[in-house]
């Protein structure tokens, strides 16, 4: 990392590596983290660094590794497992959920799982429907998980450690359209419970998280111009949601949209406009606003993909109508 | 079948003592699913005790359990307190999941018996990792992964395989083969039925053992324990044995022949032991019944904590759904990006 700057790539590499170097429990395993450097190069090196054993490539056998995971979590280890992307996560469904999620409770508290997985989520790339599910808001419906969506640099660097130290089992998503983003992080310490406002404003709450907070940074710009001032949450943390930190911005701006890559059924926007409607209802001047994904697997075609997720001039549109409903 | 005894002396007592508490524990259980004391779903081991009670044989206490549903058998074996046990059937706070599991989730951190899985294949990745876990500890331990016949069917059964096969892992892949997957016959759901073969073709040490001879199970184990412990990777059993009861309690059992229960029922392994031993002169009536006693009373007080035990109060309903113990992330610098020591 220079003075000139660093990658949300390279921040999250760095973020390993520290972890590596501080705790010799940590471990790096998943598909191709070794010799190939990483699908999208985040763990590039590390092998070079720290050897076979604590950058471990696995076979194609998502369940297997995530779930080896966990038994090494039970063991004693803090391990990293990096599933390629959130589609193949769906092989390991088995694992997470009725291992990872569930072996604290079932247990009577007795075996935590101290693990983090990390995987690429997310639309936008043109990678057609089985390489673009936004699936972190399923993620997030199940107790005993907490739900990571890092839209920063400074997220990036930052919230592998604190994950590494919680002792429950932590899922980061990393949005893929994110790890080319630039620029100079800001210092200081990072934490993993709480939402965080990224830009200020009294006429209507943006609420964001991952790939969209950028765009969405860029639709409060625009409105701007409008004489519509915006402020924008990036959620950041998807599982527990920080209701107080939504509820304080609602209060003071009275409109919401909330801008969400996952498809509006059963979405995590929906869980997100409920809990406005229960607790700050008298708060609102207008209906809650949504803005999501439309509701079809995501296609190849440039056009028809980006037509099927949030853009800035679809985040500007669905903002205006809000304010002015 | 000719057998070379290498279990050490005094083993034949013992191994009927485990096989004679994990039966009448479990007479006892049926008992008191009748009178709904135990709810849910309860799958009993009656049958196949001496698996459990041969293959527990050859761990040391340092070692791994990983189970199944069908763990009461495991557990009792491996010291998990009986009225632990009882009372987590009970639903009590007392329990040895504080009545969060049931009959299915029997889990004990002191005996390193990490639970009761109820998802067929669930528990054979949680075996791999704690297997990979000792090896990057430097721990010679060796963690013994129970599943059944029907675990072969799933993809996890395969992928971990490979992956302990690969990594040279200390798992002992204990496959106890009953035949039927619930209802579905070995035959009618597998093309190759020789289950230690297809376990060699991860090129994993594997061959098949008479389950229902617990001197044998004790003695294929202990060779196998031994091998993984000296470096020589995961190896595989696969326990020919049968479940003289049905399923699970809500199992009607209509797929099995009645006469080809009869016929395994004659190959019992506690009375096939009994023999064997009055025939050696190791035990006679009397000392059954000193057994018996024993195994009677620790049922009858696992039985009365049980019953007297409290319940967990509602108030606590979601406790452990996280850590009690304060998250340290987020208070500590750490992850800064100045932060690199």
């Amino acid at each position: 990392m220079s003075e000139t700057g660093t990658t949300y790539r390279e921040a999250m590499r760095e973020a390993i590596r520290e972890a590596m170097r501080r705790d010799e429990r940590v471990f790096l395993m998943g598909e191709d983290v070794g010799a190939y450097g990483g699908c999208f190069a985040v763990s590039l090196g590390l092998l070079e660094e720290f050897g076979p054993e604590r950058v471990r490539d696995t076979p194609l056998s998502e369940s297997a590794f995530v779930g080896a995971g966990i038994g090494a979590a039970l063991g004693g280890m803090r391990p990293i497992v990096e599933i390629m992307t959130v589609n193949f996560s769906l092989l390991a469904l088995d694992q997470i959920i009725n291992n990872a999620a569930t072996l604290l409770h079932m247990s009577g508290g007795q075996f935590g799982v101290p693990l983090v997985i990390r995987m690429t989520t997310g639309a936008g790339r043109q990678l057609a429907a089985q390489h673009s599910h936004s699936l972190e808001g399923w993620y997030a419906h199940i107790p005993g998980l907490r739900i990571l969506a890092p839209a920063t640099l400074e997220d990036a660097r930052g919230m592998l450690w604190p994950s590494l130290e919680d002792p429950d089992p932590v899922l980061i998503f990393e949005h893929g359209a994110l790890y080319a983003l630039s620029g100079v992080p800001r210092p200081g310490p990072v934490d993993i419970t709480r939402a965080a406002i990224r830009r200020s404003g009294e006429d209507i709450t943006l609420i964001a998280y991952g790939g969209t907070v950028g765009k969405t940074l860029s639709a409060a710009d625009a409105l701007a111009a409008e004489n519509i001032e915006a402020e924008v949450i990036d959620l950041r943390v998807l599982r527990p949601l920080d209701d107080v930190t939504i509820m304080r911005s609602v209060g003071r701006t009275h409109r919401v949209l909330v801008v969400d890559e996952g498809w509006r059924s059963g979405s995590l926007s929906a869980e997100i406009s409920s809990r406005i409607v229960e607790q700050a209802f008298y708060e609102l001047d207008a209906p809650i606003g949504r803005l999501c994904a439309a509701e079809v697997p995501i296609p190849y075609a440039r056009h028809l993909e980006e037509a099927a997720i949030p853009q800035v001039a679809t985040i500007i549109a669905a903002a205006r109508e809000v304010v002015t409903s | 079948m000719a057998v070379k005894h290498r279990a050490r002396e005094g083993a034949s007592r013992d191994l009927l003592y485990q096989m004679l508490r994990i039966r009448r524990f479990e007479e006892r259980c049926v008992e008191l699913y009748s009178g709904e004391k135990i709810r849910g779903f309860m799958h009993l081991y009656i049958g196949e005790e001496a698996v459990a009670a041969g293959v527990c044989h050859a761990l040391t206490p340092d070692d791994a359990v990983v189970s199944t549903y069908r763990e009461h058998g495991h557990a009792l074996v491996r010291d998990v307190p009986a009225t632990a046990i009882m009372a987590e059937m009970y639903g009590k706070a007392a329990g040895c999941s504080r009545g969060r599991g049931g009959s299915m989730h029997i889990f004990d951190a002191p005996h390193r018996f990490y639970g009761g899985n109820a998802i067929v294949g669930g528990g054979l990745p949680l075996a791999v990792g704690l297997a990979l876990a000792d090896r990057f500890q430097g721990r010679n331990r060796v963690t013994a992964c129970f599943f059944g016949d029907g675990a072969v069917a799933e993809g996890e059964f395969h992928e971990c395989l490979n992956l302990a096969a690969l990594w040279r892992l200390p798992v002992l892949f204990a496959c106890e083969n009953n035949l039927y997957a619930m209802g579905t016959a070995l035959a009618r759901s597998h093309a190759e039925t020789d289950l230690a073969l297809r376990a060699a073709s991860y090129d994993v040490v594997a061959w098949p053992v008479d389950g229902m001879d617990v001197s044998a199970v004790a003695d294929s184990a202990s060779r196998a324990a031994e091998s993984i412990r000296a470096g020589a990777g995961p190896h595989f059993l696969e326990l020919r044995t049968y479940r003289f009861r049905a399923h699970s309690m809500y199992d009607p059992d209509r797929y099995r022949d009645k006469a080809e229960i009869e016929q395994w029922k004659k190959r019992d392994p506690i009375n096939a032991l009994i023999t064997r031993m009055k025939a050696a002169q190791e035990i006679d009536d009397d000392g059954l019944s000193v057994l018996e006693k024993e195994i009677s009373a620790e049922i009858d007080k696992a039985i009365a904590f049980a019953e007297q035990a409290p319940v967990e109060p509602v108030e606590d309903l979601a406790r452990f759904v996280y850590s009690d113990t304060p998250r340290a992330g987020g208070t500590r610098p750490m992850g800064a990006v100045e932060a690199a020591p």
